[in-house]
Parts: C-alpha cells; structure tokens; sequence
C-alpha cells in the first residue's frame, strides 16, 4: 500500500477537492478526516496534484485544510460465506448491526464489517496439497442456508498458484487461512474463507457466456406467459410512478424461480424499503420451506442517502449477485430503481461542471447503463456448471413518458420490456404491463404459436374499441363486438391478477398453462348471441365465474366444480371452434 | 473565538464571498449592515474563499460590512414553549413573543436507520371518503397534494388537520402569501388546534433564503416531538416555492442547472426532507403531507415529478375534488386489509367502474347512442361523484363502504359489478 496523504482545499456539496503528494488512482477510495471521523470517497477525477472525491457521506464540518487518507484501493466489497440475509448499505454497512451501534439515525463515518467475522464456518476441504489452481477454483466448500458455499481462489489472483497448505475440514472464521498458494514466483500467498472484490470490474471468471433460453417464471401470468424473461436475461419495467412498480417487483422478488434474489434500493422511499426488510424474514420459501430471507441480499439505499452512495449501490448488488453466480447458482437482482441511480450520476456529472448531455444527463449516460446491463448473463463455469444473473431493473421516467434518455438506454440493452402504462393503473387493471407495448425476446413457459393467437384478441379487441371510439357501439357489427368482448375477458381473468389474493397472486406456471388453455378454447369458440346486450351480459357471467376459479385453490373441489360451471357456460351458447384455431388447439 | 471579517470580496444576488480560514461547510455567519443583522450560511469553500448564502439577502449589503462566523450550523430551539408560536425562516419570532434561545438543536440532521424503521400500520382517519377509503392516509407517510394554483389546496390541507388525530401540528409555510398565512392561523385558532400547533413561515415578500430553512427547521423540531412519544403531522406549503427558491439561489452561485433550471440535486434535497416522515418503534411519529403546486398543471414538471417518486403517494387535486386517478397511497394496503373485508374490493371495483363512466362520458359527448349499460353507468357516476367525491362530505370510513355498497345496487346487477361471488352475497344491499 502506498501512503499517499492529501489535505482538502474546496468543499462544493459532497464533492471536495484534494491536493495530494504521492500517487492517487482514479476510483481509489479516500478517507476525509473531520472531527475525529473518517468520511468515505472515491477518487472520480484527477487534474495535476488537486483530485476531485465525492464523498459518501453528508459533507457537513468539512473545513480547508482537513487531512485525507488515501486507501489505495479501489471500492470494493467484501465476498465470502455469510452475506445471504444480510442488509446492507450501498457500502455494504450491515444496517441492522448499524443500529445497535449507533441507534435510529445514521450517524456518519461508521463502517462495520460486511460479513460477521466471530462466526464460524464448518469447511470441508476439495482440493488437495500440491493441486494447480487459478482464480475462482474451489478450494472447499462451507454449508450457507441451503446451498453450498464454494470456497474460491480469490479472483484477483492472475496466474496459476500451486496449494502448499490447506486446512483440513473444520470450523473457521471468515478471516481465518485456509489455505496457502504458492505463486510461479514462489511467493506464498495466505487465502481466507473471504476476499475483497472491486465493484466496478465485472467478475469474469467463467468458461464461456450462453445464450440465456430458460424461463425464469415469476409466476405473473402475464410476463410468464406473455412477455417472459429467460435466466441470465435482462428486463426492464419503466412506468410512471404509481403505476405499480414496486409492487410488481415485490411480487418477483417473493416468487421468482432462482436461487437466490438481490434487491437493490437506490435511492428509493424508506417506507416502502422496510416493507421488504422486515416482511422477508417472516415469509417462507415455497422452494426450500426456510425462510426466503436466506436466499436474500437487500441493498438499501433510501432516497435520503447520500447520492454517492446511491450510485455505488448497483454495483455492490451486481458484484455479489456475480460472486454467487461462480457457485453455479442462479441469481435476480431487481434495482429499484435505476433512474435515481442515473439520476445520482447525473448529480456527479453536474457537481463535476462536465458538459451536459441529453435532459442534462451525462454523455456517458448511455454506455454506463448498457455496461451495468451486461453483467446479467447465463455462463457455463469452468466445472461445467451452469450459473445466472438476471438483471431486472425498473425506471422511473418522468410522466412515464419512454421517449426519455435513461428508458431508452435502457431499451436498447435488454431482452425484455414490461411497459407499465398509467391508463391501465388508472383503471386498476393490474399488473399495469400494457399488453400491446411490451415485448420480449425470449421463450417463455407456453407455444409461440398459441401466445400469439390469444394476443391477437387483445389487439383486435383493442382495434374494434378504438372504432367503437368513432363510429359507436350501434355503428360495429356483432361479430366485432364478440371480438372486443373476448379481448377485454383475456385482460380481465388472464392479464389481470389480483396481488392481495392468496391464490391469484402467485400462479404456477403448471396452472398458468392449465387456464391458458381453457381461455385458448374459449377465444376460439363460435359464440352466437342475439345482440350486443345479450353479448355482454353473457361474458359479464363466464367473467364473474372465471374471477372466483382463479381465486379457488389448485385442483381442489370448488376448483372443480367452478370449472364444470364454466364448461357448462361456455356450452350454453358455443357453436363450435374457429376452423383456423384448430391447429392452435391441438 | 469568533473572527470578525470585514472585506467582503464579492456579492452577487444573496451570496457574499469572504476570505477566511478554518471555516466549516454549512457553519453558520452573521452579517452586520445598515439594515440590521442577518444570518448566512457556508455553502461553498475554495481555498481561502469562502461563499456564504445570506438570509436576508444581499440588497445593501456594502463591502465594508462586517462578517463573523458563528462556529455551528443552523440550530433551532426546542421545547414545549414552541406550541402556539410562529417564526420564520432565521428562527426569530413572526409573533409578539420572545425569542428562543434554550435547548438549540441543529437541523437538518441525518437519516434513520431503515433497519430501525417499522412497517407503517395505523390510519389516520380524515372523516373524507375519498381518503379513507381510496387512499387511506397511513401515520409516517409522506404525501403531496399536488394542485394547479387557484385550487383550495390550503383548505384542504387544513381541513386534514384538523380533523387528523394527531398531537402536534407542525405547520412550514413558504413563499405564503401573507392572506394564506392568516387563513391558517385563524382556521387552526378557531378549530382549537393553535395550541398544539408550531408554525414556521416564510411569505412571499421575506428574502428568498430564509425560505429553505423552512422545511428542515419544521422537521428538525417534529423529530424532536416524535421522540418524546408524539404523533406530528407536518403541513409543508408549498414545496414548489421551496423548489424555486433552490434554483434561484443555484443559478445565481453559477451552478450548472439541471432540469428545467433546477439544481441536479433537486430530488436528493427534496427526498431528505421527505424521507423524515417515520414512525419511531418505541417513540412517536412523523407524517408529511405537502402540497406541490404544479405549474400548468404539468404532472412532468421536474418538481412534481421528482416528488412522487419520493413520496409514498399523491392527492391530486382538480376541480375542487380529489381525483381518483392520479391519487394514490402507496400505504393503504397496510391498512386496508384490516379495516373491513370488503375494503379493498370495493375501493378497485368502485373505480374500475368509475373508469368505465369515464368513457362513456366521453362517447356521450361525442354524440353516440346511449346503450342499456351505459346508461347504468352515466347513473353510477353521477352518484359517485356527488355522493363520494365531494370534499364536504365527512363520514366514518365504515358509513362510506356502505354508501358505496348502495350506490352500486342502485344502479347494476352484482355480476356486472366485477366483485367476487362471496363479497356480493354478503354485502350486496338486501331488497326488502
């Protein structure tokens, strides 16, 4: 480590200017001496001897002349058995341990240790004295909630090491050597059961990146359904506010089919952040009957924090998401949202007096938001395994306009797109996901084929309403009524979900495909009807029947005989199926 | 060791640079001119320089003017001799009473722990339907009444508090006008409310910075009460006004502007207002509820905007009524699943009908044939809007649910209503 000292010479909101003797690197996080606290910053400019650190923390006090201390290191996070359940800062500050420290208010320049390091660790040794080893090998392994922890090579060691010692299988603390590696050199090098890893480098220790295919349900049916998102994928949710962002991403993040779920909160409302904080503990995993806050990471960074510190969080959560991904495990990380986390860039650049670009985002806007994005991926490890990042990310653009910089960045970079639409949350049609603006590139849990026949109703219905704008509901013919009446059925009993019902809420894919095809039949069938009345009313009947099956449980008796009800319903006035749909049906 | 500087090196709108040394950010300064003494606050240090925001202003300030830090940041009083008092945006007193000066408590201080946070779990009953049952005020929420200028968005605010059950009131007025600030007064003094009630204000004729103090000096004071095991409901009119008054002072120190003009922090300053609404586990509470006026009723206007992504909802207000799209409390489910169990149903069924009303208000006034349905709902709204909508009704939550109940069966059938099959059959309004 280097001992570069500096002292502050202008302070400018949470950005202080920093003459500096010695070497300073860009990103290498700094302390700022105030008051008997050290205040943590990162280095984001250097101009001859005066370097420019904004500051994690509120910069209050700061006076001209305060010492600085350079760390040498750049920010990173602090990787090993133990972070499963934590919640964390931006930082990686454990905030419950936080609070007992300092109590209610966060009192700044306190940093705790990421992982407990009192804890003890039950190792079970994999590789052997003598073993040739390079970054990301497993070492051994230590049991973590239901999975097995992968003891790794530290990924910042290039190069082949050879295992001089290793501990044999036991209880250890984080801290604690288990091994020692010896480099071409024969330098020995002492390896715990944790290391530290820069957030801004993507972790790159894998064989070879895939092409992400399977579907990771989230039990919404209309993003399994319709508009599915693959492991390994990205996915994007813009919305105005109070269309449902949140609770969309609650829903996932209970009921995603991965193994382990981060949730990154930058820069969002507290109220709705302790929801998640105090709720998950309570839940139970319908996968592993645990409780679903071992299988999660919070990082969380209510909008009052300090914007520095909003704009690391995404890193710190993809950092960890990546490390847990070279265990061959599948992982979601859900930010929420990244606009105030382009936002907090955006507040850098202007503090930085840099050149403006689009809505006074940074020029740089674009490619940091696609490089963020680029760290989802499905990647096949070097033992074979596969393992997974999807990446979901709200946005936050103003009156939901997606015309705007930080949604289109985005668009361009992910699989998938789940455009939230404010007539819909208007209407208290939920999950608001328009169902003609969305889309996506992957495979989801039901045929192409048949996805598109039932759409197809969506949209004509949406056509014929649109007419029925101009020419009146006397001015369309029956059989476009029909049509528009199929269309609104699909939207109430299949797009809809009702996210309070303890049935409806999560669907399994199994009766998701089910449903699916009692719908299918349905849209296919020849109605005849005498008018539009008759029409209406009749639907209005097999609606409100459908609403109380999807509320029924799975194959139970009121399932059974709700759908006998329907059958016979549907019966009372089908007049055979749509000769084009047969193929469809088969 | 309070250095007195007497160069001011430069003064451009309500900022004044000195030369200085040892001095802090965000300490506090007094300046001394003709016109009498006004705080200043450190904003900005280069070197020696150091810029200061003046409080009162920087008309006839004079070079030769005297400058001497203080030593702390802004600090405000506190104790139980605030009830019943108004001040204004330096802490001096707006009525005849004394100066505070015991018990100084800094403002603007840090975060709460979001670990220490509990799930918001009370509501706040207002007595008004469109609340109560569609957007149910939650203690520790922080909401925004957003409102085009000429609504009664003052009333209402104050028609909340008075009929909220809170035991404090904590009222931060800025840029009011003079008319606005009087109105409050007397509506909380005829309501018996000024005695649990403090009032920081700032009018549209003080200087412009003594206008951010408002909010922080309100909430700074609040936390206090809330730590003494108090509920507080803060009143925050207009934040707007707080917004402009940020750009103005950003944009005379030459920052570069964001936005519309706004300073990029627009929304990191606004949410660490906001984000003091808490509800303490073993202490009181804080509520927000601020109005945000929103120039040319523009919902995507950078101060609108950034609110509701902070807050946990909005009121809009158009009309003279709240609108029910648009309005939302983010909060209510925590609630509303333990009020009544036809609660939640009724309040989406209500409105997915009102919705529907909606378009068949438009078709009607495009000239095309009412049908059968649409007539039902042409009868639905109308009784919707008078019955529910309007803000003078004041009825219990449990009154409003049957009204809504009523209003429905006087115009559909149960199926066409969208509610479940078990809702209906123990609601629905029994014919005799």
């Amino acid at each position: 480590m280097i001992d570069t000292k500096g002292t502050v010479v202008a302070v400018n909101g949470n950005m202080v200017s920093v003459r500096f003797d010695g070497a300073v690197s860009m990103n290498e996080v700094g302390y700022v001496k105030v008051g008997g606290k050290k205040l943590k910053s990162e280095v984001i400019r250097i101009r001859g001897d005066i370097s420019q650190l904004q500051v994690f923390e509120i910069t209050k006090g700061i006076t001209v002349g305060d010492e600085v201390e350079y760390s040498g290191d750049m920010l990173a996070v602090e990787v090993g058995p133990g972070l499963l359940g934590q919640v964390y800062d931006g930082l990686q500050n454990p905030l419950p341990q936080l609070a007992a420290q300092t109590g209610s208010f966060l009192e700044r320049g306190v940093y705790l240790d990421a992982l407990p390091t009192d804890k003890e660790w039950a190792f079970t040794p994999v590789a052997k004295v003598g073993d040739k080893v390079e970054r990301a090998d497993t070492l051994g392994t230590v049991p973590e909630a239901a999975f097995t922890h992968r003891i790794m090579v530290p990924f910042g060691l290039y190069g082949t090491y050879t295992i001089s010692s290793i501990k044999s299988a036991g209880s250890y603390k984080i801290r604690d050597t288990i091994a020692e590696l010896k480099d071409e050199k024969g330098n020995i090098v002492p390896v715990a059961l944790s290391f530290r890893w820069p957030v801004k480098r993507p972790v790159d220790c894998y064989e070879e990146r895939l092409k992400p295919v399977d579907p990771m349900v989230t039990r919404v049916r209309l993003i399994d359904t319709f508009f599915p998102v693959a492991r390994g994928g990205t996915y994007c949710i813009p919305g105005p506010f109070g269309a449902g962002k949140t609770v969309l991403q609650q829903i996932t993040s209970r009921h995603a089919d991965v193994d382990i779920v981060i949730l990154a909160a930058c820069g969002e409302r507290a109220g709705e952040v302790v929801e998640t904080l105090k709720e998950f503990p309570e839940l139970t995993d319908p996968r592993t009957g645990r409780s679903l806050m071992e299988r999660t990471i919070i990082i969380c960074n209510t909008s009052s924090m300090p914007v520095a510190a909003r704009e690391a969080s995404v890193y710190t959560a993809v950092t960890l998401a990546e490390y847990y991904r070279q265990m061959g495990l599948h992982v979601l990380l859900l930010a929420d949202s990244t606009s105030r986390w382009a936002q907090a860039m955006r507040e850098m650049s202007g503090r930085l007096e840099e050149i403006p670009g689009e809505e006074a985002f940074p020029a740089y806007l674009e490619s940091t938001i696609a490089s963020f994005y680029e760290r989802a991926g499905l990647v096949r490890l070097k033992d074979g395994s596969l393992g997974s990042v999807t990446v979901g990310g709200t946005v936050s653009p103003a009156g939901g306009n997606f015309e705007e910089p930080v949604t289109q960045a985005t668009l361009k970079v992910v699989g998938a797109f789940h455009g939230l639409s404010r007539e819909r949350s208007d209407a208290r049609k939920y999950p608001a996901i328009h169902p003609l603006d969305s889309w996506s590139k992957y495979k989801g849990i039901i045929p192409a084929e048949k996805v598109a026949y039932a759409h197809g109703f969506m949209r004509r219905g949406s056509e014929v309403e649109q007419m029925m704008k101009v020419v009146g509901e006397e001015g369309t013919s029956l059989d476009d009524y029909v049509v528009y009446l199929k269309g609104d059925f699909l939207d109430s009993v299949y797009f809809q979900q009702n996210s309070f019902d303890a049935v409806d809420a999560a669907v399994s894919p199994e009766r998701q495909a089910y449903t699916f095809g009692i719908i299918l039949k349905i849209l296919a069938s020849k109605f005849t009807f005498d008018d539009k009345n008759e029409a209406r009313s009749w639907f209005n009947k097999l609606r409100q029947k459908f609403l109380d099956y999807n509320g029924s449980e799975w194959k139970s008796e009121r399932f059974a005989s709700l759908e006998k009800e329907i059958e016979s319903t549907v019966a009372e006035r089908s007049k055979g199926v749509d000769k084009a749909a047969e193929k469809v049906l088969a | 060791m309070k250095k007195v500087y007497s160069k001011i090196e430069s003064i451009t709108g309500s900022v004044i640079t000195v030369k200085a040394e040892g001095v802090r950010y965000g300490d506090l300064a007094e300046v001394d001119t003709v016109f009498g003494t006004s705080l200043a606050e450190v904003n900005r240090l280069e070197n020696d320089i150091v810029s200061l925001q003046v409080f009162a202003g920087g008309r006839g300030i004079s070079t030769g003017d005297t400058v001497r830090f203080l030593g702390h940041p802004m600090e405000v009083s506190f104790s139980e001799n605030l009830m019943g008092r108004v001040f204004s945006g330096s802490g001096s007193p707006r009525d005849k009473g004394p100066a505070l000066t015991e018990n100084l408590i800094t403002i603007g201080g840090p975060s709460v722990n979001p670990a220490m946070r509990i799930i918001p779990r009370s509501m706040i009953r207002t007595g008004i339907p469109m609340i109560d049952l569609f957007n149910t005020l939650v203690v520790s929420q922080k909401l925004p009444i957003f409102s085009v200028s000429g609504e009664p968005y003052n009333e209402l605010l104050a028609r909340i508090a008075m009929q909220a059950e809170v035991d404090v009131i904590i009222l931060g007025g800025m840029g009011l006008k003079y008319d606005d600030y009087l109105f409050f007064k007397d509506t909380l003094e005829e309501g018996g409310a000024l005695s649990r009630t403090v009032m920081f204000v700032h009018t549209a004729s003080d200087p412009t910075v003594e206008c951010l103090m408002i909010p922080d000096m309100s909430l700074a004071v609040a936390e206090q009460f809330a730590l003494q095991g108090k509920d507080v409901l803060v009143l925050l009119t207009d934040m707007t006004n707080f917004a402009d008054a940020m750009k103005e002072i950003s944009i005379i120190q030459e920052q570069v502007p964001s936005n519309r003009g706004y300073p990029g922090d627009l929304y990191s300053q606004l949410a660490s207002r906001y984000e003091k609404a808490v509800d303490f586990e073993t202490a009181g509470s804080i509520t927000i509820l601020g109005v945000t006026t929103m120039p040319g009723d523009d919902v995507t206007h950078p101060v609108p905007d950034n609110t509701g992504y902070i807050t946990e909802g909005q009121y809009y207000l158009k009309n003279g009524r709240i609108e029910p799209f648009g309005s939302l409390s983010r909060l209510k489910q925590q609630v509303n699943g333990k009020t009544r169990a036809d609660h939640r149903a009724l309040m989406d069924g209500m409105i997915k009908l009102y919705s529907a009303y909606k378009d068949t208000l438009e078709k009607k006034a495009m000239g095309f044939i009412m049908t059968a349905w649409d007539d039902k709902l042409l009868k639905y709204g109308d009784l919707f809007e008078k019955q529910m909508m309007d803000l003078s009704v004041n009825i219990p939550l449990e009154k409003a649910l049957d009204l809504g109940w009523e209003i429905m069966a006087s115009c559909f059938s149960p199926e066409e209503t969208g509610l479940r099959t078990e809702l209906i059959s123990k609601f629905w309004p029994k014919k005799d």
